[in-house]
């Protein structure tokens, strides 16, 4: 059995205009110890499917649908209470902005502390222990000191740090990573994305990394899922989805990124676009939700939406014509 | 006639702080710190860095959007950094600016028809209402926004389209220099590969030169002919895109290149991580200012500020590593990063 099922998940928004399918029907499963992530531009769904695992959804005006199982329980299904001992305790969660989701008038130590506290029942001694034990393990220089800090005297990449040693205090089997290094410069990036790599092996979560930068992707997943308008378009091994991308929007994200060293080649190429834009959510889309940018899209593209295929060993892609696409491209 | 379009000399932009109870007052903010390039006409110049290194206050400083704290900024012949207001205006025509977040800095009470219509008025460029109109139409076309556009609102348009009604705005003065700061970084990789382009297309027909801000090293390589690197108010390394992309010069530059993710699984690459953090501008570090972080710092770099000083044509570097022997400079070869 898989740490994490999500099974069919549907989060739909009510709005004054419509119902907004933000994500519409997708499934998936996250292996314990593995780092799967969920790629795709803004809008496609890919933050509101790690906030609806969580039930971080407000419903109303969300309404969340399908099954999320994580290790056999359906989360959907549990009280409030006890969605709450999850929480921050068997999953945790990384937002992209620290700033913004660290209390700014308590103290970094107090902030590591209070799941320790809630969930784990630990002595006060013993929490403080961890407290300066975990600073100490996402690489912050005197720990001890620094417990008594509050956010505003850190870095931008200080506070993901710190960010992180609150995620992982309870040792949770999954983390959920938003975005976790797309506010912070490059150097900062490099520096947060070995560590999580580095405590992911000694802790031995299992991780969702939700991105929109194929770099960090390839550097960090071993599976990616891509989303599109709500929907999974693709899912493969990080090595097989770079090399040979089967879905035309995937094909089409992985050329629209020029590549580091490209002047040193040959001649200048111009950036492959993706025509158009992505579509309203607030309509329900009869085909493939890609046909209106896609340049292999057919009539039949149009009316029916295409399934999950296999297309190669542990290689999904929804597209009628993936196969053709490979070669006609 | 000269080819250089802009020419800034020994830039600086220090914004003083103000005391307070926690913090004596008579500190300054070292934003800008003595920085020089020149940009041609119709080229591409990328002024990178990671934030707070001063490259958008370069950007700003050159729009004279602020008065600067020393240094000239020489636009065509013509120190611009002393003029008067009044005589400056007709000079602002020829530098316009695209910033990072359309949605702020267009007005969400103007329709696009009159966000294009006051650059357009306030420099009289129209001769007539029908000529009026014909720019503003020929201004949508060229950045592909269809024609109804004009009667719209900002918010009625997604990211990217807002982005393009941004850069009708800027074409709309007719300008020679398009500074753009952070222009593309908040878009979609989609979207970003259409404005990326559109800029490069219109560079090319109006033959406009573009100061390009940017942290997106990848972009950066893409766009411009030459590469400015910016650490903590200075200019590092200032040279043509395929040197510094091929062989950095600074240790600045090579960590920031080998830190960019690259959308490869399993290439192999030497990264180097970088220690700490940017020191504050407040109170820089003496000696060069990268010897904090850097991985070959050694004595000299603690307490003599490297010039930044040619090492062959057109290229810059300021880095004590280059007064080595080549044995013991790292960064002396050329290699592959």
């Amino acid at each position: 059995m898989a740490l994490l099922e999500v099974d069919n998940l549907q989060t739909h928004f009510r709005t004054p205009d419509g119902v907004n399918r933000a994500v519409d029907g997708i499934s998936f499963a996250v292996e314990a110890g593995e780092t799967v992530a969920i790629v795709g531009e803004s809008g496609c769904g890919k933050s509101v499917t790690a906030n609806s695992i969580l039930r971080l959804v407000p419903q109303p005006p969300g309404r969340i649908g399908g099954a999320i199982r994580f290790q056999g329980r359906d989360l959907l299904k549990l009280s409030e209470r006890a969605m709450r001992e999850v929480r921050g305790n068997d999953i945790s969660m990384i937002f992209q902005e620290p700033m913004t989701s660290l209390n700014p008038v308590l103290t970094i130590g107090r902030q590591i502390a209070e799941p320790l506290r809630l969930h784990q029942g630990l002595s006060r001694e013993s929490v403080e222990q961890r407290v300066v034990e975990m600073l100490g393990l996402v690489g912050i220089a005197e720990p001890r000191r620094r417990t008594r800090e509050y956010p505003h005297q850190l870095s931008g990449g200080m506070r993901q740090r710190v960010m992180i040693a609150i995620a992982l205090a309870c040792r949770p089997k999954l983390l959920i990573a938003d975005e976790p290094t797309t506010a912070l410069d490059v150097t900062i990036q490099a520096q947060i994305l070995n560590l999580m790599t580095d405590l992911k092996r000694r802790v031995g979560a299992a991780i969702i990394l939700i991105t929109h930068d194929l770099g960090v992707v390839a550097e960090t997943a071993e599976r990616v899922m891509v989303m599109y308008a709500g929907r999974k378009v693709e899912e493969a091994p990080v090595a097989e989805l770079f090399r040979s991308p089967r879905h035309p929007y995937t094909r089409g994200l992985l050329s629209a990124v020029p590549k580091l060293g490209s002047s040193l080649g040959a001649a200048q190429t111009r950036l492959a676009e993706i025509p158009g834009v992505v579509p309203s959510l607030k309509q329900r889309i009869a085909g493939c939700v890609f046909a209106s940018r896609c340049a292999f899209a057919r009539d039949l593209c149009r009316r029916v939406a295409p399934a999950l295929e296999e297309k190669a060993p542990a290689h999904f892609a929804a597209c009628h014509f993936a196969a053709k696409a490979t070669v006609a491209a | 006639m000269s080819p250089v379009l802009l020419e800034v000399n020994d830039l600086k932009k220090h914004f003083p702080l103000r005391g307070s109870l926690l913090r004596p007052g008579g500190l300054r903010v070292y934003a800008v710190d003595g920085v020089s390039f020149r940009i041609d006409k119709a080229e591409t110049l990328a002024l990178v860095g990671e934030s707070g290194c001063g490259k958008s206050t370069v950007g700003r400083a050159i729009l004279r959007l602020f008065d600067i704290t020393a240094g000239q900024v020489v636009l065509d012949g013509q120190r611009i950094d002393d003029m008067p207001a009044g005589s400056l205006r007709p000079l602002r025509r020829r530098m316009q600016v695209v910033f990072q977040d359309p949605l702020s800095s267009l007005n969400p009470r103007m329709r696009v028809r009159d966000l294009l219509a006051e650059p357009i008025r306030n420099f009289d460029l129209a001769r007539s209402a029908a000529d009026m109109e014909a720019r503003i139409d020929l201004l949508l076309e060229k950045v592909k926004l269809p024609r109804e556009a004009k009667a719209r609102w900002p918010h009625e348009f997604s990211g990217g389209q807002r982005q393009r009604i941004a850069i009708a705005r800027a074409l709309a003065a007719e300008p020679d220099l398009v500074v753009c700061d952070e222009a593309v970084s908040a878009l979609d990789v989609s979207v970003k590969a259409q404005i990326v382009n559109l800029l490069q297309d219109l560079q090319r027909e109006f033959g406009l030169a573009l100061l390009f801000i940017s942290h997106d090293l990848a972009i950066v390589e893409h766009m411009t002919h030459r590469v400015a690197v910016m650490y903590l108010g200075k200019i590092v390394e200032l040279a043509p895109k395929k040197s510094i992309f091929a062989a950095p010069k600074h240790p600045y530059t090579e960590a920031l290149l080998s830190a960019v993710p690259m959308p490869e699984p399993g290439a192999a690459r030497k990264r180097i991580i970088l220690k700490g953090d940017v020191p504050s501008p407040i109170n820089p570090p003496k000696g060069c200012r990268f010897h904090t972080r850097c991985p070959y710092a050694f004595d000299r770099c603690r307490v003599e500020e490297p010039e930044l000083r040619s090492t062959r044509d057109g290229e810059f570097v300021a880095c004590h590593l280059h007064d080595l022997p080549p044995a013991q400079n790292p960064l002396a070869a050329t290699r592959p990063h």
